[in-house]
């Protein structure tokens, strides 16, 4: 059986030059080249249609049937999200629906699934929730909401896509069901947040989760909208126009309070990075790895003194620059170099993250930011910042935020820092590096579970969280350390050995207890929705998908679809 | 005193480690050199600093460089760091990559392993200097409070080639260990030294000079274990260090052959045979120390069964004594089997070969001890006495390891506590032994004169008379 993806790649190129590895995943894509979804507007309507090529699998083995979906379905929904977002400010609801005439979505292909490596389902799932997120954020913060209109069968991952619509809509037809049918059939759990979404989001009571939860056949009609499973159900024959009726509404209230600006959107352009074996370079990303140490650096390159010029020309001139805006590109470029090592370079077990350029440019670029932040396109940038640096948080690898000669962490830069596990920084009068606050380190660039990292950071120390709040200096870095800012500081001398030792050091430890320690440490405070679902998953799906009663022999995910039942060892854990 | 600038420090600081060239060490040592002469002059020998002593000095790797005979005051001693030059290029020793490269760097996959062997190495060697610091006041002879002093500035100095490990391979948690093992000291309550022995009273010569015969060999054989490590310059430092130890145990090894010797002359010369009528050190007395040095020196090797002795084997960082002779450097397949207390009774256990190689290593340490317990008896039976001197059993009066908690008799037969505490004082120094020996130890200061329960050595140091002025005392 043919494996999705090898544990063993550490190549960087584009290309497979290799033919015993499978060529690296691209998470950019072109609507045009679209094979899964139909995307069509009218007005402040859009209409996303599902529409998956069963022959279209982002990699060999499977078929995707019935409108279920692998990895390569999803990076085009999550496409279509980000670009609705910023090509398609106009529109006000996004309506989810199928082009398959007996689907809905049946959900992630289980053959994909049964067949793929762990790390390949764990890195599935993830990005599968990020889109799931990302749905909710632009119903949330971009007057945009999605609205599920379920015209067929409703299953697992399809239910859970629905789960991330404000509203569901369910054909009643005495045959289209919702479904989690992950349990019963599969023994796995919904691995996107169904559960977690069930009985948070929807507020479904949790006896009633339980039942439909192990209820292969899932529930329709009216018991489903009893349950608060769906909104609505409407017969098959007035499903379109009745969901029509209700979208209309949805556009009427989602159009309240917009923020300002021409609703004329902005096209989001390839990042074409420049591509070797060993690196990845972008305008202001690069990412270089080094396979024998296991060890990447991940360098980003801060603003210049014209790219702030032109935020404090105002929103007018941050929108006609579009994409070439530095914010938008930079970021964007670092979400794709995160997607990149996630998935293509899973050797990789550090990044040295370094943020280089000026610490003043920065404070100021990210205060003509915030004086912008009327208009919706330079509101989405933002919005688009907190979510890459929420990829960042949820990334299994280790992050070392060096500060060294030529850095600055001031403002969004100092996020960076915040969100890896350890901040070096140089303590040396001839480089001095400085490090600041701006107002976005305050608020605008929240974590998963809604604290910023500061908040997170000093968690214990509100009172050192005070002192910085508010201030728009620049310090130094022995008073960055003082103010608890700082992991390491390391005076010039020191910097080589200590530097080396503390990365040879966490290269050797084992990548799985460190996932699990830095998942456990990165996300001090309480938690939301959004948290439970990622602490969930890596807590319990991944645990599950290891165990043999999924994935052994005999386990239910490995039988799925075959004569043979599976053979669960009943022991509870 | 205290070192301004790079050169003073270069020229004060005897070396071959390019000290001159290296400012960051150069830095960490001159902050710590104050703190550690202030250490020297709280908690090194009491009331002698004004005195010269014939002391050796090393000042180079040379041929005949690490021995240089002076008159020096103490404070002023030249505490120098030495790495032993390497013949070969050096490789890793055992373990997993056995043959592989030796590390010229610290590894940061074994970085807290190596700074914990390190460190508690380092912290033995400032330890037994202040727990020997009164010693001064009850020498027996001027050549034997030469030897003292000896042992303790080159215990400075073995504390000078730890830190230096420290300063130059592990960077800011280095410095700060480094500063720490000058604020432990041996026996407080708060901030004890980390090694149980080390925290053991030495209120007199005999305790001395049996903690250099048990405890100090207890060093020998860790520097040799440590001298077998990847690590290239902690191999290197060890080696070096081991010359100057070969001496502590000479201190120990002849001074209680000179009690034996002594005592065995008065067991003659009293028509009762009684050692103590005649003013000497009674071989009872002899015992319980040899008992109780011992085994405290026993438990410095670590448990018998044990996983960190099984990694730093494994990692190369620790190898067994005289690596070279062994013929499989990797030890993955083999057991070891020892003793064991099962429901119980004494039963036999086979161990991984790996896990047990603290108790290897204290195998090449007992066989050393029972050589000299065998020439000790010689000596006796050369002198005409009955007498006889054991090593107690290696499960006897243990603190660490699979035998700490029960209850064994000398003989290393399983008793009860019961049993064990009626005979306890029978076994182990008591405090009337050190009453007796603290009032029997008056100072004997005049060239080549000798307490009288000691005999004389039967030459000096460096080939001066034993009547040489070893310490000047006016
Ligand atoms: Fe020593
Ligand atoms: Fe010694």
């Amino acid at each position: 059986m043919q494996q999705p993806a090898s544990d063993v790649s550490t190549h960087l190129s584009s290309d497979a030059s290799n033919d015993s590895l499978p060529p690296p995943v691209h998470f950019e894509v072109d609507p045009s080249a679209y094979k899964h979804w139909k995307v069509s507007f009218d007005g402040p309507i859009a209409r996303v249609a599902m529409d998956v090529d069963p022959d279209g699998g982002i990699r060999d083995g499977y078929e995707l049937k019935l409108n279920s979906y692998d990895l390569g379905v999803d990076i085009e929904l999550a496409d279509v999200v980000r670009r609705m977002r910023f090509e398609h400010p106009e529109v006000r609801v996004v309506v989810l629906t199928s082009a398959n005439d007996r689907a809905f979505c049946a959900g992630a292909n289980i053959n994909m699934l049964s067949q793929s490596t762990h790390a390949w389902k764990v890195n599935f799932c993830k990005f599968t929730n990020e889109t799931r997120c990302e749905i909710e954020d632009a119903t949330e913060a971009s007057h945009q909401v999605w609205v599920a209109a379920c015209n067929g069968t409703t299953a697992g991952g399809g239910y859970e896509l629905a789960l991330a619509c404000k509203e569901i809509y369910l054909q009643d037809d005495g045959n289209s069901a919702v479904s989690l049918p992950e349990v019963p059939l599969l023994g796995v759990l919904p691995g996107t947040g169904g559960l977690t979404r069930l009985v948070d989001k929807r507020m479904v009571r949790r006896d009633r989760a339980d039942v439909f939860s192990t209820t292969a056949e899932g529930i329709r009609g009216k018991k489903a909208v009893d349950w608060n499973l769906v909104d609505g159900v409407f017969p098959r024959s007035k499903f379109d126009e009745k969901v029509l009726e209700r979208v209309q509404k949805v556009v009427a209230e989602a159009s309240d309070d917009l923020p300002a600006g021409e609703r004329k959107g902005v096209e989001l352009p390839p990042l074409a990075p420049e591509v070797t074996d060993s690196t990845r370079t972008y305008k202001y990303v690069s990412l270089s790895l080094d396979p024998v140490t296991r060890v990447a650096e991940l360098t980003i390159e801060g603003p210049s003194a014209d790219d702030v010029a032109l935020l404090k020309k105002g929103a007018e001139a941050v929108h006609a620059a579009g994409a070439d805006v530095w914010t938008l590109r930079a970021y964007r470029e670092l979400d794709d170099a995160l997607l990149h090592l996630r998935v293509n370079e899973q050797q990789v077990g550090l990044v040295l993250l370094r943020a280089k350029g000026d610490a003043q440019t920065l404070l100021d670029h990210d205060a003509a930011l915030i004086a912008a932040r009327d208009h919706w396109f330079v509101r989405e940038i933002v919005l688009h910042m907190a979510r890459v640096l929420r990829r960042l948080d949820n990334t299994s690898r280790s992050f070392f935020a060096l500060g060294d000669a030529g850095t600055a962490w001031a403002g969004n830069f100092l996020e960076l820092a915040m969100a890896a596990d350890r901040f070096y920084l140089l303590d040396d009068s001839d480089n001095p590096v400085k490090v600041g606050l701006s107002e976005l380190n305050e608020g605008g660039l929240p974590m998963l579970h809604g604290l910023t990292r500061l908040q997170t950071h000093f968690i214990g120390y509100p009172q050192q969280l005070d002192e910085l709040i508010g201030s728009r200096e620049l310090i130094d870095p022995e008073d960055a350390d003082e103010a608890g800012l700082v992991t390491v500081l390391l005076d010039e001398i020191d910097w080589d050995d200590d530097v080396r030792i503390a990365i040879e050091e966490r290269a050797s430890l084992s990548p799985d207890a460190l996932t699990g320690m830095e998942q456990n440490l990165r996300f001090a405070g309480p938690e939301t929705p959004d948290s439970k679902i990622y602490a969930r998953l890596s807590a319990w799906q991944n645990w599950i998908f290891i165990r043999p009663n999924a994935t052994g022999p005999e386990g239910a995910l490995t039988l799925y679809g075959r004569p043979e039942r599976p053979q669960f060892d009943w022991k509870r854990v | 005193m205290i070192a301004t600038t790079s050169v003073d420090l270069n020229a004060k600081i005897p070396n071959n480690v390019g000290l001159a060239d290296d400012p960051k060490l150069q830095r960490a040592l001159e902050k710590w050199l104050p703190n550690y002469l202030e250490w020297w002059h709280d908690m090194g020998p009491t009331d002698f600093e004004d005195k010269p002593v014939f002391l050796r000095t090393a000042i180079s790797v040379e041929r005949g460089g690490w021995a240089n005979y002076a008159h020096v005051r103490m404070p002023d001693y030249r505490w120098g760091i030495f790495l032993e030059p390497n013949k070969t290029d050096p490789t890793i020793k055992c373990g997993d990559d056995a043959g592989a490269p030796a590390w010229q760097d610290v590894p940061g996959e074994h970085r807290n392993a190596l700074r914990r062997i390190i460190v508690t190495q380092a912290d033995t060697e400032p330890a037994s200097v202040e727990q020997q610091r009164l010693l001064g006041h009850m020498a027996p002879s001027l050549y034997d409070l030469r030897n003292l002093f000896q042992v303790n500035v080159e215990e400075g100095r073995h504390l000078w080639a730890m830190v230096y490990l420290l300063h130059k391979y592990f960077g800011r948690d280095g410095r700060d260990e480094a500063d720490e093992l000058l604020l432990r000291r041996s026996g407080d309550e708060d901030k004890p030294r980390i090694l149980g022995a080390f925290n053991q009273p030495c209120d007199h010569w005999l305790s001395f000079f049996a903690f250099t015969m048990f405890t100090d060999r207890d060093g020998k054989y860790q520097l040799a274990a440590l001298a077998e490590s990847g690590f290239d310059p902690l191999a290197r430092t060890t080696r070096f260090m081991l010359t100057e130890e070969a001496h502590h145990l000479f201190v120990g090894e002849t001074g209680l052959g000179r009690i034996i010797q002594r005592s065995a002359e008065l067991q003659k010369i009293d028509s009762n045979g009684d050692v103590r009528a005649q003013g000497g050190i009674d071989f009872d007395l002899i015992q319980r120390t040899i008992n109780y040095w011992y085994t405290y020196s026993l438990d410095l090797f670590g448990g018998e069964i044990s996983s960190n002795a099984s990694t730093f084997f494994a990692s190369g960082l620790k190898g067994r004594f005289r690596e070279d002779n062994y013929e499989d450097h990797k030890a993955i397949e083999g057991m070891y089997r020892m003793p064991v207390v099962e429901s119980g009774k004494l039963t036999e256990q086979d161990v991984p070969m790996r896990n047990a190689m603290n108790e290897v290593l204290r195998d090449s340490y007992v066989k050393d001890c029972e050589r000299a317990l065998g020439k000790w008896n010689k000596l006796l039976e050369e002198a005409g006495s009955p007498t006889r001197l054991t090593l107690p059993s290696r499960r006897f009066h243990r603190h660490q390891g699979i035998y700490a908690g029960q209850f064994f008799t000398p003989g290393g037969e399983l008793i009860s506590e019961d049993q064990y505490r009626a005979s306890e004082d029978k076994w182990l120094l008591v405090p009337e032994d050190n009453d007796y020996l603290v009032s029997l130890m008056k100072p004997v200061y005049e060239p080549g004169k000798f307490a009288n329960w000691i005999a004389a050595p039967r030459k000096g140091i460096d080939g001066q008379p034993i009547d040489f002025e070893y310490v000047r005392m006016d």
